[in-house]
Order: structure tokens, then C-alpha cells, then sequence
């Protein structure tokens, strides 16, 4: 179960993608939520996921994590591993961190505390129960609250960071768990300008030595990412490539940039 | 930030030392114990300090719903688990316990049968059931009283954790299941006596439950089991998996998603809660002298969960205070006014979920908070004044 994978080693030439969906369909009491998906996430890419609302993106990152099993189609990790197979813990403990939309941080305990429960190690009652923290995982938790712009905060209740605040403390969760895939989803959102431009810098650094998918809807931040985007359109993929690119496309521009 | 002198203390002493409520009510306990005894037995009948035996019964029994209130507190305060069904984890403790006082009873009994207990002679059985057996060693009995609510907490749990139920369902099923025990243990073929339960004891191991000496050794008993189970429950919700708890109460699916198997840390603490609340079930009986169905009774878990809302959720500490302040309410109010005890009952708990969130416990922390800022306040204008 505590299959907790470090992040390095992504770059070897055996692994050919992180991520990658093949044909995922998922639909609900009929309407095709995603429709025939597929998405190839290389090792150490950084990569935006854009489309309008209800394109998709949501029940996307649920097949990813565990959530929702799809109807059809292949999801594979790591080349070899078929997440289908899989519940939310294991996915989680495979290596895959995953930052939800509305941010969810433990509100009533300390940014420290936060941290502390998210950083990697085994996940068992009897271990919580007798978990005595070394020096060196006291040293990784302090060294991610300053990454992640939060040292002032450090003993403070979750509850009462500003929304911004909440959503680097979770980017800073997710990566303590040393997870080599992080998904994303809509890191800017209700945040102000400079805290988003803060964000994407954030972003750029943590892929450094992770691989990075995030799902946005704001332009001015997915061009900050500066990556390769992916237009999700009714469950499927409308159009890859760069932004300027993907944004010249006359589709793209029907459906979503255009509006 | 890490104090050297704390770290050199036990792991009691560390626990205790950051918790100033806690060490407080340890140490009333831990008085009441030796003092309540020592005034009940020593003092002569019309002393001023003399505490007369149906007060030292009446304490026991609130300490008895103390620890009770405890249990529920651990998981419904910490991990979000409102479980309306606790009463039946606290009566099968009890039954457990009635089943080897009855056993004790032995010749003794108005048919003089040394084999059967009344009720089943009057039933016309001839031989004691298998589920029986055992019960007239001490030591089995006594591990039973954890075993079996643990056994059942933890099959309930399992399924019901497993199927993630949560929430107002998971109330109602636990409610659901008190309720089908009440109603099991009502007929007379289960072999538990029926609607009368299991009364007319008379000893445990050896010394009568009518003596004031017993009655003080139980009470004293209750105390120190309350005054050990607040430092397990503390060590359990001050270690990290107290605070997975937490986070579980706060945000589940983010738990799950930081690798957390949330039914697990669940399922833990709802069977150490089990074990608890059979315990507080074990120490009530031979203080009352006498367990029957009615203690699976809906409204009786009910009102564990108002216990611990006036108390103040979530602190251990609001658990023990709300438990013995709404029963000694109660012991005051249905001498005094019978009638109208329910109603009080059910008002106090709509003022308190809409007045007063978090309990006694939080009122007298607002207070004090309130007090402090008044002093940090008015500190810096007399400084500016001088």
C-alpha cells in the first residue's frame, strides 16, 4: 500500500509518459461527461488544461485520482500502472497529488500541522498513533512553508489564511507528499493578480522536479506558465500546442477564446 | 520553541502539561476518589462533612456517564462521527457485566437453583445457554465487557465506514441499530431476561454490593477509570493520528487524497470508543444493580450526544463537565419538577446549539479571551497615560 514513490527518476530513457489516457469515456445517466479523451503527459512536462465550463476537466482529474472509474478506455501511470485499478489512498500513495478547485486545507489545525500530516511516509493507524518527527522531516516541513511563501504563518490556523494563502499552503500539501505527478485545478482562481503571476512562478519552480498538469481559466496566468496547452472540448480533445498556436485556431476561438 | 524540561518529563507529564483543563479535572478526580470515601465511611452519620451512601451512588453513576460521554466525545468531537447509537455499546458493557453478577448470585436466588439464573427458571429452561458460559470467571466476564462492543463497533463500522457512510445517514443507522437491540433484547428466548433485565445481585467477587465499602471501592473505581481513560483519549487525539482525525472531521476527501485510508483511522477510534463507553456500561450496573433493555433505548444515546453538545464538543474535558452538570441537572429536576424535565432537557439543547456552539467549555473560554483582551487593552492606554 505505501508504495510512496520519490520524484526523481523521471527522466530515464525506459519511461515514455507520466500520464496517459487513451479513449476514456465517462458518461453520467447518459450525458458524455468526457467522450473518447485522450492525453499524453510526458515526464517533467508542465502542460495547461483549458475549456469552457463543463468541458470535462473536473471528471477528468476525478478518473486520474480515483474518484470515478471510467466507463472505457485506458489511464495508465508510470507507463505500466493501470489507475482504474486503483482507490483514492493508493493513487495518492502511488505518487500522484491532486489540489482541488475549492481549496481544502484542515482549517482548524496550524499551517505546520497541515503540512506535517500531508508530508510523505507510511499512512497506517498504528504509525499516526506512535509517529514520533525526526529532525529531518521537521527540516523538509519548514523548508516547503518558506517554498510556498508562508513562513510568517507558520503556526497559524489554516482557518484563517486568506484565500491565496490557502491555496499555496495546499500546493505546499501536495508536495511535501512527494508525489511525481501533481495535478492542478484552477490554482488562480479568486486570486488577485499579483497573487496569481505569484502563483505560476510557484508553479514553474515546483516543476522543476515534478511533472505538472494544471487546469486553469485564466489567460494571463496560462500564459505565464508559458507550456504546452491542451483545449478540452465536450469531454475530448479540441486542440494541442502552444498558446499562440492553439489560440489562431479557428475552433478553439468558436468554442471558448472567442466568447 | 522545544522546551528541554518538557521533553525530559514521561509522556504523561508531557501530555498533562500542555493541557491545563485536563490537569484540572484529573485532580478533582483523583480528590473525589480518596475524599468521597473517606467522608462516606469515616465521618460519623450527622457530621457536616459526612456524605451520606445514595450521594456516593449518585456520583458514581455521573462519573459513569462521564466516561461515557468521553467515548462519544472522541468520535464524534474529533473525527466528526455523530454516532446516536453509543447507548448500545454501554449497555452490552453492562449486560456483560450483569451476566457474571447474575452467575454470582447462584443458590441464592428465589428458586434456589444453583445452575440457572431465575428468569430461566421461570421460563422452564433446563439448561444455561452457550452464550453463557464463561461468565462466572471474573476475569472473562470483565474481558468481555471491551470485547463485545468492540466486536460489534467494529463490524458496524467496517461496513459502514468501508461503504463510506457519513454524515446524517450514519446517525440514523446507528440509531438504527440500538434500536434493533432494544427490541432483540426485549424477548425473553434471547436468554437475557427479557424486559426485566438482569437484577437482584448480590455480590462481586465476594463482597456485597449492598456495603458501603463496596459501593465506595466502585465509585472510587469509576473516578480513576475516567481519570485514565481522559489521558488515553488524550494521548490519542494529541498524537498526529488525532490530528488525521480532525482532518477527516474537517475535510475527508482532501484526506484521502494525502494517501489517508480514512475507514481505518475511522473504524480505530470508533471501536477504542466502543471499549469505553462497554466499560462505563460494566462500572454502571453493580452501582445501580440492575441492566435491562431500556438502556438501548434511542433517547438514551440521544442524550449522551446533548451531554457532550453542553459540555462543549471536541475538548474531552466539555465531555466530563456536561455529563455530570446535565444529570446532576436532571437528578435535581425530576425530584423537583418531573413534569417538566424533558422539556428543560430539549430546551437546553436548542439554546445550546444556537446560543452557545461550543458548550460550557467554550462560554468560560470567550470569557476569559474577552477578559484578556480587556487587560492587553487597557495595559498600553496606562502606559501612555503615565
Amino acid at each position: 500500500m505505501s508504495a510512496v514513490v520519490k520524484s526523481p527518476g523521471f527522466h530515464s530513457a525506459e519511461m515514455q509518459s507520466m500520464l496517459y489516457l487513451n479513449g476514456v469515456t465517462k458518461s453520467f445517466d447518459g450525458f458524455k461527461a468526457i467522450n473518447n479523451l485522450s492525453l499524453d503527459i510526458y515526464p517533467g512536462e508542465l502542460r495547461a488544461i483549458i475549456g469552457p465550463n463543463g468541458a470535462g476537466k473536473s471528471t477528468m482529474m476525478d478518473i486520474i485520482t480515483g474518484k470515478t472509474r471510467p466507463d472505457s478506455g485506458e489511464v495508465r501511470f508510470r507507463d505500466s500502472i493501470d489507475l482504474t485499478q486503483y482507490d483514492e489512498a493508493d493513487i495518492a500513495n502511488l505518487g500522484i497529488g491532486r489540489k482541488f478547485q475549492k481549496p481544502t486545507v484542515i482549517e482548524t489545525l496550524t499551517v505546520w500541522e497541515n503540512v506535517e500530516l500531508a508530508l510523505a511516509g507510511t499512512r497506517s493507524v498504528l504509525r499516526a498513533l506512535l509517529h514520533k518527527l525526526s529532525s529531518e522531516q521537521a527540516d523538509k516541513i519548514d523548508e516547503v512553508i518558506k517554498l510556498v511563501g508562508l513562513k510568517a504563518k507558520t503556526n497559524d490556523l489554516a482557518g484563517s489564511l486568506s484565500h491565496g494563502q490557502k491555496q499555496w499552503l495546499e500546493i505546499g500539501m501536495l508536495i511535501v507528499q512527494g508525489p511525481e505527478l501533481l495535478l492542478v485545478d484552477e490554482p488562480a482562481a479568486g486570486m488577485t493578480d499579483h497573487e496569481t503571476m505569484e502563483t505560476a512562478a510557484l508553479l514553474k519552480e515546483i516543476n522543476k522536479d515534478h511533472t505538472v498538469v494544471v487546469v486553469e481559466h485564466d489567460m494571463d496566468f496560462i500564459k505565464a506558465l508559458d507550456s504546452k496547452v491542451t483545449v478540452l472540448h465536450e469531454g475530448g480533445v479540441l486542440a494541442e500546442g502552444r498558446l499562440e498556436v492553439v489560440s489562431a485556431n479557428p475552433r478553439v476561438i468558436e468554442v471558448y477564446l472567442g466568447r | 520553541m522545544i522546551n528541554k524540561t518538557i521533553f525530559e518529563r514521561s509522556a504523561i507529564g508531557r501530555l498533562l502539561l500542555a493541557d491545563k483543563a485536563g490537569r484540572y479535572l484529573i485532580g478533582v478526580l483523583l480528590a473525589a476518589m480518596i475524599l468521597v470515601p473517606l467522608c462516606n465511611l469515616l465521618m460519623p452519620a450527622g457530621s457536616f462533612f459526612h456524605i451520606p451512601t445514595y450521594v456516593v451512588v449518585l456520583l458514581g453513576k455521573y462519573l459513569c456517564y462521564a466516561l461515557l460521554a468521553l467515548a462519544l466525545d472522541l468520535v464524534w468531537g474529533y473525527c466528526g462521527i455523530l454516532s446516536l447509537g453509543h447507548g448500545a455499546f454501554f449497555a452490552l458493557g453492562g449486560y456483560a457485566m450483569g451476566m457474571h453478577l447474575m452467575r454470582q448470585i447462584g443458590e441464592r436466588g428465589v428458586y434456589g437453583n444453583a445452575e440457572l439464573p431465575d428468569f430461566m427458571v421461570f421460563l422452564n429452561w433446563t439448561e444455561l445457554p452457550w452464550y453463557w458460559y464463561g461468565f462466572d470467571s471474573f476475569f472473562f466476564a470483565m474481558f468481555m465487557v471491551a470485547l463485545v462492543p468492540a466486536a460489534l463497533a467494529f463490524v458496524f463500522g467496517w461496513l459502514a465506514f468501508r461503504s463510506r457512510v457519513t454524515g446524517v445517514y450514519l446517525s440514523i443507522i446507528t440509531q438504527a441499530m440500538t434500536y434493533a437491540l432494544l427490541l432483540a433484547f426485549f424477548r425473553n428466548d434471547m436468554g437475557f431476561g427479557g424486559n426485566n433485565g438482569l437484577t437482584d445481585f448480590k455480590d462481586i467477587l465476594g463482597f456485597s454490593l449492598q456495603s458501603d465499602v463496596t459501593r465506595c471501592v466502585l465509585f472510587a473505581l469509576s473516578a480513576l477509570s475516567v481519570a485514565l481513560a481522559y489521558i488515553l483519549c488524550r494521548a490519542i487525539v494529541s498524537s498526529k493520528y488525532g490530528r488525521v482525525l480532525v482532518a477527516i472531521r474537517d475535510a475527508e476527501s482532501r484526506t484521502r487524497f494525502m494517501g489517508y485510508r480514512v475507514e481505518h483511522f475511522k473504524l480505530f477510534v470508533f471501536v477504542v470508543s466502543a471499549m469505553l463507553a462497554g466499560i462505563a456500561g460494566a462500572l454502571y450496573v453493580p452501582q445501580v444493580g440492575i441492566i435491562n433493555p431500556g438502556e438501548f433505548g434511542p433517547i438514551n444515546s440521544i442524550e449522551i450526544v446533548i451531554w457532550v453538545a453542553i459540555g462543549g464538543r471536541g475538548t474531552l474535558f466539555g465531555a466530563v463537565i456536561g455529563a455530570v452538570a446535565v444529570n446532576y441537572a436532571k437528578t435535581y429536576f425530576t425530584g423537583a419538577f418531573p413534569e417538566v424535565w424533558l422539556f428543560m432537557l430539549g430546551a437546553l439543547f436548542v439554546i445550546s446549539t444556537l446560543y452557545l456552539p461550543k458548550g460550557i467549555v467554550g462560554v468560560v473560554n470567550q470569557l476569559r479571551e474577552r477578559r484578556a483582551e480587556r487587560n492587553a487593552t487597557s495595559t498600553p492606554e496606562q502606559g501612555a497615560q503615565s
